[in-house]
């Protein structure tokens, strides 16, 4: 079973709310299923994130990162705009783990340039730098070869960079789309190797109707060359697109993912 | 003309040309300024900001109205005499140091302004000393502050204690909002106010300063 893009299972966050009430009270049999549903839907790494919990996000991602691991095999995302939070985290987690993320902010670039370079790990590299968002396809891969190269100098392999081009809502400029899109594109043609990744909910902002919208962006991010994305893999309507344009773009060998997701009662209704 | 009807309608829908002619012919007929602004303009934005916050209306036809609205309000200008426009208050907005996140804070903006509030946006990564710098020269009723990022959010903390030590605190109403920001996170900093979108800040504002 299987898919060819990496799919980073995102559902353990705790801005959702029966996240944070299992995480507040360390309802380990809770997070351990959520973790295995994912894993058993598809997901190469499980994203973990406690940024809700503010003070406490340390400890809460630390037992995060021991609780899933305990029960599931898997490598884990560990997501936080915090350093501290993330340095505690990787020395709990068992393997190589993805570390999301890295940007050309000054400080968090810093701060955060140790806790890549002393072990080996994935590292998601956000396309933000100093003073402001990209606007455009150039903005854009503009930053992001300035991270390849600033984390290649360091010794992380192009392999192990998971570059996220900023996903932008269309509600409010809709060349958005056509952005993220165009910047995918250009990214993996310029530095074969290396991998992209986003999720997919900031592109709805604003909108209704935001699954549809949504697994239609997956959709066309897969068609621009998209290698990894953060989703959550027990959404069936989602899988099933992804397989689909998968298929539909030459990448599943006699449909053999398609058909057997299909035959194993993961695609279609029941 | 005493009711402005096709006006308010064409500004809830974002018709430009609709709008921009309907203001014209308000003007022609010896409407005034200011009743075409707030019985057409700002009643149609508060009907906008309504209708957004019921989830009847979405931000692409916030900013479509919002940008209509301005386009009749370029007609307007030149007829308002000075002081003829008292604004509803002022407001100091921006992000929060640390923080390059706009959106939410552009939207919060625009429906302000849409209100009849004064916006001075002072746009993103915006220090506690910023802060407390301009509010001193600005003198607003409401400093508003956003936020994206959960590591970001001390800021807002740090920018409230900024407006104390410039011993101005006293003098505005503080208000938050952003993805991460809650209810109780306001209630721990001391904020006056805290708003989930850009509708009902224009809603909390009005509570803030008793205006309506």
């Amino acid at each position: 079973m299987g898919s060819t893009m990496i799919i980073v299972g995102e559902k353990i966050n705790t801005s959702r709310k029966s996240i944070e009430e299992a995480v507040r009270k360390r309802d380990a049999t809770f997070i351990t299923k959520v973790a295995r549903d994912q894993a058993e839907a598809g997901a190469h790494y499980i994203d973990v994130n406690a940024g809700t919990f503010l003070d406490q996000e340390v400890d809460c991602l630390c037992w995060l990162v021991e609780t899933v691991q305990s029960e599931v095999n898997l490598p884990l995302c560990l997501d936080s705009p915090n350093p501290k939070a993330l340095s505690e985290a990787v020395k709990r987690h068992k393997g190589e783990a993805m570390i999301n993320s890295i940007s050309l902010e000054e400080d968090r670039f810093q701060s955060l340039l140790p806790v890549i370079t002393s072990q080996p790990c994935h590292v998601v590299a956000l396309c933000m730098a100093q003073t402001s968002m990209p606007t455009t396809v150039e903005e854009r891969v503009q930053v992001a070869s300035e991270l390849i190269k600033k984390l290649t100098d360091e010794g992380i392999p192009l392999e192990k960079i998971y570059v996220d081009p900023l996903v932008q809502p269309v509600s409010v400029d809709t060349r958005m789309g056509i952005a993220t899109l165009g910047a995918i594109n250009k990214i993996m043609n310029d530095f074969p190797g290396v991998n992209t990744i986003c999720g997919l909910s900031n592109i709805s902002f604003g909108l209704p109707e935001r699954r549809l919208i949504n697994r239609n962006f997956l959709a066309l991010c897969i068609s621009y060359g998209l290698s990894a994305a953060i989703l959550d893999p027990t959404d069936k309507e989602l899988m099933a697109t992804l397989l689909a344009v998968e298929m539909l773009l030459g990448q599943d060998e006699y449909c053999e993912n398609f058909i057997d997701a299909y035959q194993n009662g993961r695609i279609g209704r029941g | 003309m005493s009711d402005y009807k096709a006006l308010i309608e064409a500004v809830i829908k974002g018709d430009i040309k609709t709008a921009v002619a309907e203001t014209q012919s308000a003007l022609d007929a010896d409407g005034k300024a200011r009743d075409i602004l707030d019985k057409g303009l700002i009643a149609a934005m508060d009907e906008v900001g309504g209708r957004f916050t019921k989830g009847q209306m979405f931000v692409p036809q916030m900013l479509r109205s919002a940008k209509t609205m301005k386009e009749c309000m370029t007609l307007l200008e030149p007829f308002f005499q000075e002081g003829d426009i008292t604004p509803k208050g002022k407001v100091l907005i921006g992000t929060v140091k640390g923080d390059l996140h706009d959106i939410g804070k552009n939207l919060v903006s625009m429906m302000m302004e849409g209100a009849g509030f004064e916006i001075t946006d002072l746009g993103v990564d915006v220090s506690p000393e910023n802060f407390a710098q301009r509010a001193k020269e600005v003198e607003p009723d409401i400093v508003a502050l956003s936020a994206l990022l959960s590591t970001t959010m001390p800021a807002m903390r740090q920018t409230i204690e900024a407006l104390h030590k410039a011993g101005i605190r006293e003098k505005v109403k503080v208000m938050i909002g952003g993805a991460p920001v809650t209810e109780k996170y306001a209630q721990e900093i001391e904020a006056d106010s805290y708003a989930s979108d850009a509708g009902s800040a224009v809603n909390k504002a009005k509570e803030l300063l008793g205006v309506s």
